[in-house]
């Protein structure tokens, strides 16, 4: 087991004008992990997921991250430069909406190769021929490498922005409702793809999701939160199966049975 | 042998908030001690907690006081209210979990979920794979099953696939709750010789076994589990 | 004597400092867009108003203009801006690329190689070069400042994906002295060469956007390729009609309704020039 986590998080507090959207949130991420939160709409867990991505300036409270190669920084005091290369080569973001994460009016191919180009890539056959193995291994056949995601399902537009995202082998990826908004067959197939590629790349991660089917399938730990704090948290099976705040057991109770 | 899994002092209640708080005290006081070739099975009326006593074990429930110290690693290790990635690491190298239902992966072969435990401990792939199919034709899943993903399967089938994952893996703890229910003979003598080959290998066992005839297949101790408050 | 109703060279002094400021800024900072208070000219956007302010901040009555559009000395915005500086600074005028000084350009690069001292300034549309890429400005400013230019090697990948090679052939991104990306205005990549490492000074002015940007003379300008894909620029298989030459940016002109088509030099100085080294006893 590792001894220094991969993400530090302390004592983190954002507000909107008197709204208090995320409050006093601490916890470590180590490496390997995959950390879901959960809560219902407006609980703040996508403020907190941006305030870790660095997409969002928190009030107070730092976020710290255990860098490849440069030792641990504070992601809130590094420079906007270092701070937008750590996100593109040790970062992976995957927005709820492929539309955010994508660029719609270029090929699938040139969305995928955009991370090496950004990184120095400069081969267009190697560039072509990696593009080319992730859209495999997202499971998109590769006589659409060509193609504009406008042409492609709202299934395979997320796969895509997957692939995208883990082309620079990165370590630590967030994501924001990956399978939100889309059919429940899509959601399997792409919470299955993620299941694999976090175990076949040892991917940390830091899910976002309402669903807690979602969240019991991907994430080895879970912090739920309610009203921008979290109120409990734990592994998932402890977390889904033994829930101790009344928030909590409401949501477990929550879910439909199949 | 010194014992592996030592628990003491362990309470567990579960306080129901849609009831008003309503507060339900499964396990008062409990302590046990398995040792190394040991089978302790936990007897007592059904609801009297014996699988809430093996879920907290696992670390699946959470007790609000007590103690469960676990050998790990060559050291003890408390699993009461540990870091979660301490559970998860005693989970993937020390203590396993044969429980009766299958947790379904969507789209991964049978002998796939099969091997995952054993990948994850640094295996080959096929030194997994053929360790999977062992297991699988020794458990009686036909060969034709094992690429196909075990969520269409029998119940039956299904926890035998449990099985053979909960088992592929070396665990010197081995927790099991009710292994054998909605088995067949054949297949449940199957699963017998397995889980005794395992303990006469130095597993620690804790199980829960309502078939009296697996129950005396196995035990070496039994072990009395009873609502606080109903012991005479 | 310029034309009395006007100050010198058409803008006031304070104007006039102010450009000048901005291209000391742009020549200091090879191929930075510097902001200026571009004026209201006599002409309309589109024709030219940045480069007639760029030209109008350093003309001298010392100074020898010359004037192109797409490469021709007489085509009637070319004509027209030479008259009015000869009107209103009240400099020498020439065709010739050699003999000017300064030397105000849409679309091209002269054939004729420059020199130190001489000054080309380009007219510029649109100056940013990331624009069709990132609409936002708040964007790619900050792409310039981090020097992120990755999403424009996206859009030559995205060439090659979609014809087989790099296709854009005018308006090439180019990168200046190893820092900032740079449209070199809607020149043909064929001029892309003669950019890099130029003994005279390039100036860049972009009126409605109110930008000037620079590149300094002998200074690295590289266009931007892939290892397997490497820059290449337009080459004809027919020589000029006029001057025979197999060197020069040819103009493709249609000569009659049956649709005969000829090759002519773009650059009509340089192909005069030619004409009549070839033909000395016709002048």
């Amino acid at each position: 087991m590792s001894d220094t986590p991969l993400l530090s998080v302390r004592a983190l507090t954002k507000r909107f004008g008197g709204r208090v959207a995320c409050h006093d949130v601490s916890f470590d991420l180590w490496p390997g992990e995959v950390l879901g939160i959960v809560g219902e709409s407006g609980s703040g867990k996508t403020t907190l997921l941006n305030c870790l991505a660095g997409r969002l300036e928190p009030d107070a409270g730092s976020v710290s991250y255990e860098t490849a190669s440069m030792g641990t920084v504070d992601v809130h005091r590094l420079s906007e430069a270092r701070r937008r290369l750590l996100a593109r080569t040790e970062w992976g973001f995957v927005n709820q909406d492929a539309r955010d994460g994508l660029r719609m009016g270029v090929s699938a191919g040139a969305n995928i190769g955009e991370r090496l180009m950004a990184i120095g890539a400069r081969h267009y056959g190697e560039i072509r021929g990696s593009a080319s193995e992730w859209l495999g291994r997202v499971e998109i056949d590769l006589d659409r490498l060509d193609d504009r995601p406008t042409t492609f399902s709202g299934g395979m537009r997320q796969r895509l922005q997957i692939a995208r995202n883990l082309v620079s082998n990165p370590r630590l990826v967030f994501m924001d409702e990956p399978t939100g908004g889309l059919d429940v067959s899509v959601q399997a197939r792409i919470l299955d793809l993620l299941r694999g590629l976090v175990d076949r790349f040892h991917l940390s991660a830091v899910l976002v999701t309402h669903d807690l089917g979602v969240a019991r399938l991907l994430t080895h730990r879970l912090m739920v939160m309610q009203g921008g704090a979290v109120i409990e948290q734990g592994l998932t099976d402890q977390v889904l199966d033994d829930p101790q705040h009344a928030y909590t057991q409401m949501l477990v109770a929550s879910i439909l049975p199949v | 042998m010194l014992p592996v899994l030592r628990v003491s002092g362990l309470n567990k209640s579960f306080v129901m908030h849609a009831q008003g708080g309503l507060a339900l005290r499964v396990l008062e006081d409990v302590a046990l001690s398995v040792a190394p070739g040991e089978c302790l099975a936990l007897v007592g009326p059904s609801g009297a907690g014996k699988s809430t006593l093996l879920r907290s074990l696992y670390g699946n429930y959470r007790p609000q006081t007590g103690s469960i110290r676990i050998r790990h690693r060559e050291a003890w290790v408390e699993l009461a209210n540990a870091e979660p990635r301490t559970t998860l690491d005693v989970r993937r190298h020390t203590l396993g979990f044969v429980s009766q239902f299958l947790r379904v992966i969507p789209r991964v072969a049978t002998v796939d979920v099969v091997a995952e435990p054993m990948l994850r401990l640094g295996a080959t792939p096929e030194q997994a794979r053929d360790r999977a199919q062992f297991l699988l034709s020794l458990l009686g899943i036909p060969e034709r099953l094992w690429q196909l993903p075990p969520a269409t399967f029998s119940g039956g089938e299904q926890q035998r696939v449990n099985i053979a994952r909960s088992l592929i893996a070396d665990y010197p703890v081995l927790l099991l709750d009710e292994p054998t229910a909605s088995l067949d003979v054949a297949n449940r003598d199957g699963v017998i010789d397995l889980i005794r080959q395992r303990r006469e290998a130095g597993a620690a066992i804790v199980g829960i076994f309502h078939d009296t005839a697996v129950r005396d297949a196995l035990a070496t101790r039994l072990h009395n589990v009873a609502l606080p408050g109903a012991q005479a | 004597m310029p034309d009395g109703a006007y100050n010198y060279a058409y803008l006031d002094e304070q104007t006039k400092r102010m450009i000048r400021r901005a291209i000391l800024k742009a020549v200091a900072v090879p191929g930075y867009q510097v902001p200026f208070g571009g004026r209201e000219m006599p002409l309309p956007y589109g024709w030219g108003t940045g480069g007639i302010q760029v030209t109008a901040a350093i003309i001298g009555q010392d100074d020898t203009l010359k004037v192109i559009d797409q490469g021709a000395d007489d085509t009637t915005n070319a004509v027209s801006i030479r008259r009015f500086f000869a009107r209103v600074a009240d400099v020498a005028t020439t065709t010739r690329t050699e003999e000017a000084t300064v030397i105000q350009t849409r679309h091209r690069v002269p054939e004729t190689p420059l020199k130190d001292g001489q000054i080309l300034v380009f007219q510029v549309p649109i100056p940013e070069p990331l624009r069709m890429l990132e609409p936002r400005e708040t964007e790619t400013r900050t792409l310039h400042a981090l020097t992120e230019y990755g999403v424009m090697q996206v859009s030559l990948y995205e060439s090659i994906a979609r014809h087989g090679r790099i296709a854009k052939t005018y308006n090439y991104p180019v990168l200046v002295n190893g820092r900032y990306m740079m449209s070199p205005s809607p020149i043909p990549k064929f001029d892309n060469p003669k950019l890099d490492n130029n003994p005279a000074l390039q100036l860049y002015g972009a009126g409605r956007e109110k930008r000037i940007y620079a590149v300094p003379p002998y200074t690295s300008v590289k266009s931007l390729d892939f290892e397997d894909h490497p820059f290449e620029i337009e080459t004809w298989t027919e020589c000029c009609a006029l001057c025979d030459s197999k060197e020069s940016f040819l103009d493709e002109m249609i000569v009659d309704d049956a649709g005969k088509r000829m090759f002519v030099c773009s650059d009509t100085d340089y192909c005069q020039e030619r004409q009549q080294q070839h033909r000395p006893e016709k002048t």
